[in-house]
């Protein structure tokens, strides 16, 4: 019996434990965003704009925008440098490797990559002032699925 | 008898497990608290409504406000002033995360201060918007 009496409190705390577990796991799993992608690429980068894709860009690009991130295109977003390490290493290892994505943009933006100004040339610049629109950051205007990463050509829908 | 012991194990296991979580918890009113506490280290006084409102809503030598992005009156969405990405209600009333994690508040502060006065907050302007931002029902 004095043996026994440690068995409850061994389940309980295996119990207890395990209602923890799940709740923490439920809650990094509620985060959408895109696959893979660390916890912090999705509680950072995307609480000011949509999580741009890694294979958007090349190497280059997402070394200067990590290295910078104090002084991100007219706003400070400097974070804690775990966080910094988690995000630049998932970029890096899926970005852009074919020469046509990969090489480095003026100010390190997408936008400015060659490929992005090529594929959006029929875009005409009053469509881009668009209160729906506004931005070229503003993916997900114009493409639906930009949150998950979906940038095909079928799916655009211009919003008026 | 054992399922009695299991019971109340489990029961105050629960409990401790609970309010374990609440102290940890931080809230807009001890957010506030420390604020306070900092900002009469250096002597001011803290915590003023409408000083906090007045702050929030003026320019500070650059371009943008607080309200820029998080509107002038931030119970309903604002947006990023570039992004135009959507920002949820800052008003903790109006959205319970808010303000509920001291280490987050902090990030946002530094670097949200910096891109509209060109410097940290002060704690005192700190607790000053927080005073204003709860009286937002």
């Amino acid at each position: 019996m004095a043996k026994n009496r440690y068995l409850p409190r061994f389940q309980t705390i295996t119990l207890v434990a395990f209602l923890g577990l799940a709740s923490f796991t439920a809650m990094a799993q509620s985060s959408a965003g895109l696959k893979g992608a660390p916890a912090a690429f999705n509680t950072e980068c995307t609480s000011c704009h949509i999580g741009f894709a890694p294979g958007l860009t090349g190497e280059a690009n997402w070394r200067g925008i990590m290295g910078g991130l104090d002084k991100h295109f007219g706003v400070d977003a400097s974070i804690d440098d775990k966080s910094r390490q988690s995000i630049s290493a998932w970029l890096i290892s899926h970005a852009a490797k074919g020469s046509q994505y990969a090489s480095a943009s003026p100010e390190f933006r997408i936008s400015k990559s060659n490929w992005f100004v090529r594929q959006h040339d029929e875009v005409s610049s009053k469509v881009w002032k668009r209160a729906s629109i506004k931005s070229p950051a503003n993916c997900g205007a114009c493409h639906g699925g930009a949150d998950k990463g979906d940038f095909d050509e079928d799916r655009v829908r211009i919003p008026s | 008898m054992v399922s009695f012991l299991m019971a109340r194990r489990l029961g105050m296991a629960l409990v401790l497990t609970f309010s374990a979580s609440l102290a940890l918890a931080d809230s807009p009113a001890n957010l506030l608290d420390t604020y306070k506490t900092q900002a009469k280290a250096t002597g001011g006084a803290a915590g003023d409504v409408a000083r906090g409102q007045s702050f929030f809503n003026s320019t500070h030598g650059n371009e943008w406000k607080c309200a820029s992005c998080h509107g002038a009156l931030p119970t309903g969405k604002g947006e990023h002033a570039i992004t135009h990405k959507v920002i949820e209600p800052l008003a903790p009333a109006f959205n319970a995360q808010r303000f509920s994690d001291l280490a987050k508040a902090d990030k946002w502060f530094r670097r949200n201060c910096k891109d509209v006065l060109a410097r940290e907050c002060s704690a005192a302007e700190k607790a000053d918007v927080l005073a204003w931002l709860m009286t937002l029902k």
